[in-house]
């Protein structure tokens, strides 16, 4: 492996090191808190079992393939034209990530 | 074996309520039902013990369920969001007949006649009819409000002449269907406005109001001249401020016509909006903690209870509609989801979702009377509901 390839290679492990630590998990009793905003006031429009209502469902299949940017921004700052208010009053964004990644492998009850 | 001791409990209700002595008969004037949102049951209860006497479970996903009455007061229809439609004997404490009959159901509601039980749905869009009598499907009305799209529909009530009113989220209209052959329904439909997420009939069953989250104001429909079409009331008020977040739906339906005004939820504002029930002109705003989610007047008139949305739902207050003020500000408990008056008002029930508790309170001297464990309640629902339009 030449040097100039190595330069890359390496920034990109120190990248994912930092994105990875950036992204500190919430404690086990914030965890708590944000299941039972999922599941209870984003629920009263998405359904308790997230399977949709005057939302769309929330499940990993309906979610698959889409940018998990994208609906971390939906989160934290609404959709304009929907009903979808922003929730960056009540979370952060990386607790937004963090709902998101579940909501996309599957919520915990 | 659940079947088994579905009877074995029965029993004991059906003995529980006949005071373990002889067969007695028994009126269900006083009793109702509290959902059960995450656990799927629903427990039933009596407002003059103010006591549980029985719970039945498998009725599903009970989040958002709502619940009609027979018109003998004696059987409560269950809409689940699951699409599920349960049959309940109040008397007997048992399930007597359930269907599926979509896959994601909003609530429903029952004919003038009490022949015919209707379901609304978002998903597949549109409403179903029921025989009250043996759930059997009769027609439905697909919510096509063009070729090929079909919107969620919401706000259905019953209005007089079996005839159903309902409102298309995504479609902006009103529809009024006609019950009267119940497998051969007639539709009316009426331009309404920018998405309307709830709607209600007023106490006499002559104006359909639905309310738009795509715009400010309210679509109304004079039943008694449908003719003449849905007109806007109560336009533009938020007009020049900013549009605000709204974290939970406002409910229309328990909504208020009391002392000759209509006491109506604003959308993302903390306000609650009156009107002149007569002209249906703006007379004022009530400031209030959060975002109403429910204002319901008590049966005398008297008295509006309102409850928030996230993060104020731990609130309720009341307002006096003689002074139009904030008489009373209570913290009930922790997720105030939904209140239910007893028949004649002398005291109304609350479900605390997160205390796991129904706290019943007196409206005169605003003492709390009582309080039932019930896991995780949300809708409370009574057999007052069974004679009046709209409920």
């Amino acid at each position: 492996m030449s040097s100039s390839a190595i330069l890359p290679a390496l920034l990109a492990i120190l990248l994912g090191a930092l994105a990875t630590t950036a992204l500190a998990a919430p404690t086990a009793a914030r965890q708590k808190e944000l299941i039972h905003l999922v599941r209870q006031d984003c629920g009263s429009c998405h359904g308790l079992t997230l399977q949709g209502g005057l939302g769309p469902a929330l499940l990993p299949a309906t979610l698959a393939g889409k940018p998990v940017e994208g609906l971390v921004a939906t989160v934290v700052g609404g959709r304009t034209g929907t009903p979808m208010p922003p929730w960056h009053r009540f979370l952060t964004e990386d607790e937004a990530q963090w709902i998101v990644e579940k909501l996309m492998t599957g919520f915990p009850e | 074996m659940k079947r088994l001791a579905q009877l074995f409990f029965a029993g004991l209700m059906v003995a529980l309520l006949s005071g373990c002595g002889g067969m007695q008969l028994r009126g269900t004037g006083d009793l109702g039902l509290v959902i059960e949102r995450a656990s799927g049951h629903v427990t039933l209860v009596n407002t003059s013990s103010r006591q549980p006497y029985a719970r039945i479970g498998g009725l599903g996903d009970l989040s958002h369920a709502s619940v009609v009455y027979s018109r003998d007061a004696r059987y409560a229809f269950v809409f689940g969001r699951d699409g599920g439609l349960t049959k309940i004997d109040l008397l007997q404490g048992l399930i007597v007949k359930r269907v599926v009959q979509s896959g994601n159901a909003i609530g429903g509601s029952i004919s003038q006649d009490g022949r015919i039980v209707v379901a609304q749905n978002y998903t597949p869009g549109g409403i179903k009819a029921f025989d009250a009598e043996t759930l059997e499907l009769l027609s439905a009305v697909p919510a096509e409000y063009e070729p090929g799209r079909f919107s969620k529909v919401v706000g259905l009530a019953d209005v007089p002449g079996n005839k159903f009113a309902y409102a298309l989220f995504e479609g902006g209209e009103i529809w009024v269907s006609d019950f009267s052959d119940p497998k051969r329904p007639v539709t009316q439909r009426y331009p309404a406005g920018l998405q309307p997420y709830d709607g209600l009939v007023t106490p006499d069953g002559r104006h359909y109001l639905a309310g738009l989250f795509g715009e400010d104001g309210v679509a109304m429909l004079d039943l008694w001249q449908p003719e003449k079409g849905a007109r806007k009331i109560l336009e533009k008020y938020g007009r020049g401020e900013e549009k605000l977040p709204v974290f939970k739906m406002p409910h229309l339906r328990g909504w208020s016509v009391a002392a000759g005004r209509a006491w109506l939820p604003a959308i993302g504002r903390h306000e609650v909006l009156v009107a002149d029930a007569a002209t249906w002109r703006e007379t004022g705003r009530v400031a209030v903690k959060g975002q109403p989610v429910f204002v319901m007047a008590s049966p005398d008139g008297r008295q509006i209870w309102v409850n928030f949305a996230f993060p104020d739902n731990g609130w309720v207050q009341v307002i006096d509609t003689l002074s139009g003020k904030v008489v009373q500000t209570l913290q009930p408990g922790k997720g105030v989801l939904h209140m239910e008056f007893t028949p004649r008002g002398e005291a109304v029930w609350l479900s605390a979702r997160d205390d796991n508790r129904v706290v019943i309170y007196d409206t005169r001297t605003f003492r709390q009377l009582g309080d039932l464990p019930v896991q995780s309640p949300s809708g409370i629902f009574f057999t007052s509901r069974a004679a009046r339009i709209g409920f």
